[in-house]
């Protein structure tokens, strides 16, 4: 795979000595889905504002399609699409008018047929000729995203593209962001849905503090989200394990009140009928079992704690 | 150069024109036409001539100059303020084009609003008073001018403005009284030689008096320096504008 968007040791303070961005490194594949995950204040839009060019780099480079953002940015910019957090809209104008705007903005010639089927896509075609102002939250929403892929971008920024979206209309969202993957665009979103990360994200970027503490392969992480640890209470703490059970991969509990066993649900056997019948030919009484599946939420949890 | 992106701009802010085109045209003539009634007929009735011409033909470019400035200035300012008050900004900050289109689009829709109006004040004149423009290449070129360094001076404006209330502030505390003390309803020769002098450092006065002359061949001060005067103003608001390109000031952080 070949990186689209790289990003090296990006700082970004702002006026009042705040560091927003602390030596962000980041490749972003052609053609993938990439989800920055993170806390409120923790650098997403901060990092989104100085790829797209809002933002000036206090140090490092950010190159986009090859080409460095800051030198040699009307190149860089041409390549991509930006849909911002805040529903930031014309409100007198009309929804074609407006998209239209977006599409001359970065050079290109009038194409309303291009913009009809955009419109047609994100099922706002009858809106086309109704004011901002006159639609819905979700509607601007889509206007947002119509206005960015106005000039056919070959990356796409959505900032938080969910937020205060109903299902209904995130799901969508999600086959929108298909399409546009399916037809070779890369998208970058940041998002604190990790469900929505679950969803349609290739890799999983997890950002805090204006640092990336790592970015993964989703697949790789939903390993690890796989994990299940069952715990077995005992009636009568025990301070060594058994012999039979000694090859079963059995932790005891800090008290001795309980034993630990981790598993992966997804293999075919997750060997706990054969575990419960040692237990019990080795005699152990039980007296309640529990299970504990480890979320993305626990690993994002962890590793933001863990840099606080 | 994205001329694309300039004439987008540059259609847009026209739109928005067009849209409010009764505030836009109508409010600029009917005030204008009550400057007519009230000096032209009114007051011009007891003053005979200005300089050899009518009071009433006197007093036209100094009213066409009144609204063509705070016109070009408040469209200019807003037209940029704008997108920086609703958000919209993000739109010209991620886009491929640089500081200097997006100056050509807004300066470029804010002149052109203001020398329509200037130009439709000076067809009302005609219904009012009957004017003869001794000089109508100079007099076109003046009006350019005029509406392109003051949508420059807005432009900055709508930069520089955090709010509402600083949009309004230059062009009321400004603008308006230089224009009014600037000559639009008399000549400075009119004033006791202490305020003549005084007169001289207001810059409005070069723009108002080049103009007249483009009318009735008839200047408070000679010609050349009226074009001196423009000139310098617009080049100090090209200054600015390079520097706040530069630095980004209020714009990009």
């Amino acid at each position: 795979m070949t990186s689209i968007v790289s990003v090296r040791d990006l700082k970004k303070s702002y006026a009042g000595g705040f560091e927003a961005l602390s030596g962000v490194n980041l490749e972003i594949e052609k053609g993938e889905i990439l989800a920055l995950l993170g806390p409120n204040g923790a650098g997403k839009t901060t990092l989104i504002s100085t790829i797209c060019g809002i933002s000036i780099p206090t140090s490092g480079t950010v190159r986009v399609g090859g080409h460095d953002v800051v030198t040699d940015f009307r190149a860089a910019r041409n390549l991509i699409g930006l849909v911002p957090q805040e529903i930031n809209l014309e409100p007198f104008e009309t929804v074609m008018n407006t998209v239209r705007f977006s599409r001359g903005l970065f050079g290109k010639p009038r194409n309303d047929a291009l913009i009809d089927q955009i419109l047609k896509d994100l099922s706002l075609h009858d809106k086309r000729d109704s004011k901002i102002m006159m639609l819905s939250g979700g509607m601007k929403r889509r206007v947002l995203i119509a206005k960015a892929l106005s000039h056919e971008p070959s990356i796409l920024f959505l900032d938080e593209p969910t937020a205060g979206v109903d299902v209904e209309l995130r799901k969508d969202m999600w086959d929108v962001v298909a399409k546009l993957k399916a037809s070779g665009v890369t998208i970058i979103l940041t998002t604190h849905y990790i469900e929505e990360a679950e969803a349609i994200a290739d890799r999983v970027g997890i950002i805090s503090k204006g640092s990336i503490l790592l970015v993964e392969k989703k697949e790789d992480l939903m390993q690890r989200m796989g994990k299940k640890r069952l715990r077995i209470e005992l009636s009568t703490p025990i301070s060594e394990l058994p012999q039979e059970l000694a090859d079963r991969g059995l932790e005891i509990a800090a008290d001795g009140n309980a034993l630990i066993h981790d598993y992966d649900t997804r293999s075919d056997r997750t060997g706990i009928t054969a575990l419960l019948k040692d237990l019990q030919n080795a005699g152990l009484k039980m007296t309640d079992l529990e299970t504990q599946q480890s979320s993305l939420e626990d690993i994002f949890v962890d590793l933001v704690r863990e840099t606080s | 150069m994205n001329f694309m992106a300039i004439a987008s701009i540059y259609r847009f802010e026209m739109a928005r024109f067009f849209r409010t085109i009764t505030q836009s045209l109508v409010s600029p003539v009917l005030s204008t036409s009550l400057y007519f009634v009230v000096f032209g007929a009114a007051i011009g009735s007891r003053i005979d001539e200005v300089e050899g011409v009518s009071y009433g033909a006197f007093i036209v470019p100094g009213l066409i100059m009144l609204t063509v400035m705070t016109q070009a200035t408040s469209n200019a300012s807003f037209g940029i303020y704008f997108p920086k008050f609703i958000g919209t900004i993000y739109e010209l900050l991620s886009a491929p084009i640089s500081f200097i289109e997006v100056v050509i689009g807004y300066v470029g829709a804010a002149a052109t609003k203001a020398l329509f109006i200037g130009l439709v004040i000076l067809a009302t004149s005609f219904f009012f008073v009957d004017i003869q423009i001794a000089h109508p290449i100079a007099m076109i070129s003046f009006l350019v001018l005029t509406c392109v360094s003051f949508a420059l001076l807005g432009f900055i404006i709508g930069i520089w403005a955090g709010n509402f209330e600083q949009l309004q502030l230059i062009p009321l505390l400004v603008i308006t009284p230089l224009v009014f003390l600037g000559g639009s309803f008399y000549s400075i020769s009119m004033l006791p030689t202490v305020w003549q002098n005084i007169t001289l450092f207001n810059p409005v006065v070069y723009l108002i008096s080049g103009f007249r002359w483009a009318f009735f061949d008839t200047a408070d001060v000679p010609v050349a320096i009226s074009l001196f005067a423009i000139g310098l103003f617009t080049a100090m608001c090209l200054g600015v504008i390079w520097w706040i390109f530069k630095t980004g000031w209020r714009i990009r952080q």
